[in-house]
């Protein structure tokens, strides 16, 4: 089972990310997948939490994810004990930032960065960077088929915005490598 | 057959768009909201030719449901906690009177203190409302049980209304696949509601308000008694007939999972189901004879057929996400009275876990499978275990 946990704050479509990417590895890639929000009210601003499971079988775990492959931050101001808790020894960190270099010096864990504001701005036109980070998530770890991505993209937004999004998506996913 | 990626309120509300109730009487409450808004959305669409009522409080939401089942037409009501409990004063109304209304509950902690998350609080306060109870795992099980549960409460042997529960935000809140059948599939299964005899109508007002001094009410009582205890029979039979249409089953009153020739045995509800059939099959996998029993059903209440399961366990563990104060968790309460009249004597222990929405983990899981074989080695082991708790008890 693949477990991914995003990072962002209300208003920032972070559960909305884990939500495409669920629907990518399962309507669309065969698997099975859960997505589930940090629960509780939603508050613009606040700091909230996304959950992706993917697995070949169907999932029955109800428990809250005690350790994750994939941490994805929308929002570097979140950086912090949270982001680094309950991470794999091989676990890797994708992260919106300008500058990586603070974080790569807090963590022996992989850290992918991407300045994910930009080019929202660029494609977008607005701060909203939850598809470029599911194109770094995706291009970092293969772990679902890009076409499905644009498929679940496709398939949640209406057609105009759904078109810059699916560009951005593949921008940033022809950008981002694996770890090395 | 649509295959979907949506949550466990998303699943209630196509599951209740299959059915086509005539009207929907409901006040939103966290976490039963998406139900509610969904429902709205479809009547306002078009999808669902139902009346959609806005009413003022849980109470009248099912004072309205009662009316709409008066008449003979299909009602739907969904709720969560406080607002159950605001409503209690018409569930026996309901029961009593022998309407087939459908309601979703969203399970989730009493006040005080405020908690809007989920524990079994709330559905157990009303175990003795006289409405049939279910539990579900997953949105998949909640869809479908939207269409057996009306297939179920309107049967003429039957005719009782019928609690729907999913756990707060773990299953009303997660996303997950969930296959949606086609309406034409649902419509051939579930025919349109046809009036019963004595109904109200325009033509032929009646009274609502039934009576029965004490010359007639017990006779009464313990009919209504009877009959819930006899859907035991007509709750396994739609389960069947509903695997042959649709290819899902779900075992009728209780699900036992890996029990054959399980020294040790722990009984769960809803979505901690599905956290538990991991460990058990991590458990198997090292040699250890546990065995898991999914309780779906709690009224009526399955005495047979747990005995049968049960009959060579040395540990029977319950697992409760409530607490009667001043005693124990109820389902043990009722476990154990099932126990006692079908003459088995394991050890048995009730694990108090989740309540206001505490995680329920996979180690939790582990601890008390290793408390039940521990009891079924011999040793002793208290009786009422509380899971993942910080503080010093």
């Amino acid at each position: 089972m693949i477990e991914v946990r995003w990072h962002g704050r209300g208003g920032q479509g972070s559960f909305t990310v884990a939500r495409l990417l669920g629907l990518a590895a399962s309507v669309y890639g065969g698997k099975y997948a859960q997505a589930f929000p940090s629960f509780g009210p939603e508050r613009r601003g606040a700091p909230v939490l996304g959950f992706t499971r993917i697995d070949d079988v169907k999932i029955g775990d109800r428990s809250e994810l005690d350790g994750c492959d994939y941490v994805v931050v929308l929002d570097e101001t979140l950086w912090g004990n949270d982001v680094l808790s309950g991470l794999k020894d091989d676990s890797i960190v994708i992260i919106n930032t300008k500058d990586e270099t603070k974080y790569k010096s807090e963590t022996s864990h992989c850290i992918i960065a991407i300045d994910a504001t930009q080019l929202a701005l660029d494609y977008l036109g607005i701060p909203i960077t939850n598809t470029a980070m599911l194109g770094a998530l995706v291009g970092a770890s293969k772990i679902v088929d890009p076409a499905h991505c644009i498929d679940a993209i496709r398939a949640s937004m209406a057609p105009k915005i759904a078109q810059k999004n699916v560009d951005l998506f593949n921008h940033v996913y022809g950008e981002v490598n694996s770890c090395e | 057959m649509a295959r979907k990626f949506i949550s466990g309120n998303d699943a209630v509300a196509e599951g209740v768009r299959l059915a086509r109730p005539h009207v929907i009487s409901a006040y939103p409450i966290t976490p039963q909201t998406i139900v509610v808004e969904r429902l709205s959305d479809f009547c306002e669409d078009g999808s669902l030719k139902a009346i959609y009522m806005h009413v003022e409080s849980e109470h009248s939401a099912l004072a309205a449901a009662m009316g709409v089942s008066s008449v003979g037409a299909r009602a739907f009501t969904a709720t969560s906690s406080q607002g159950l409990l605001y409503m209690a004063e018409n569930l026996p109304y309901a029961s009593g009177a022998r309407m087939p209304i459908v309601m979703m509950n969203a399970n989730r902690a009493l006040a005080t203190p405020w908690n809007i998350y989920g524990d079994q609080m709330d559905s157990m306060f009303l175990l003795n409302a006289g409405w049939i109870q279910v539990y579900v795992e997953d949105a998949q099980e909640a869809l479908d049980m939207m269409i057996q549960s009306y297939k179920i409460a309107e049967d003429p042997r039957v005719m009782t209304p019928f609690m729907v529960n999913l756990d707060g935000f773990v299953l009303t809140h997660t996303y997950e696949v969930v296959d949606v059948p086609e309406q034409e599939l649902v419509d051939a299964y579930l025919p349109p509601l046809k009036l019963a005899e004595n109904m109200m109508s325009l033509e032929a007002p009646k009274s609502l308000c039934i009576t029965a001094g004490n010359n007639f009410n017990m006779e009464f009582k313990i009919k209504q008694n009877e009959e819930m205890n006899a859907s035991t029979a007509i709750i396994a039979e739609v389960d069947a007939s509903f695997a042959e249409v649709f290819g899902r089953k779900y075992h009728g009153l209780l699900e036992a999972i890996a029990c054959d020739d399980a020294e040790v045995i722990l009984i769960t509800t809803g979505s901690v189901a599905g956290t538990s059939r991991m460990i058990i099959e991590e458990y198997r996998n090292k040699g250890h004879k546990v065995g898991l029993i999914k309780l779906r059903y709690l009224r009526p209440f399955p005495t047979e057929a747990l005995a049968k399961v049960l009959k060579d366990a040395k540990a029977v563990g319950v697992v409760d996400k409530n607490i009667s104060f001043g005693y124990e968790g109820t389902i043990f309460t009722n476990v154990n009275s099932a126990i006692l009249q079908s003459g088995l004597t394991p050890k048995v222990h009730n694990f108090i876990c989740g309540l206001g929405g505490r995680d329920v983990t996979k180690e939790n899981i582990r601890e008390m499978f290793d408390a039940l074989l521990s009891s079924a080695a011999g040793d002793s082991c208290e009786k009422i275990h509380y899971m993942n708790v910080r503080c010093a008890l």
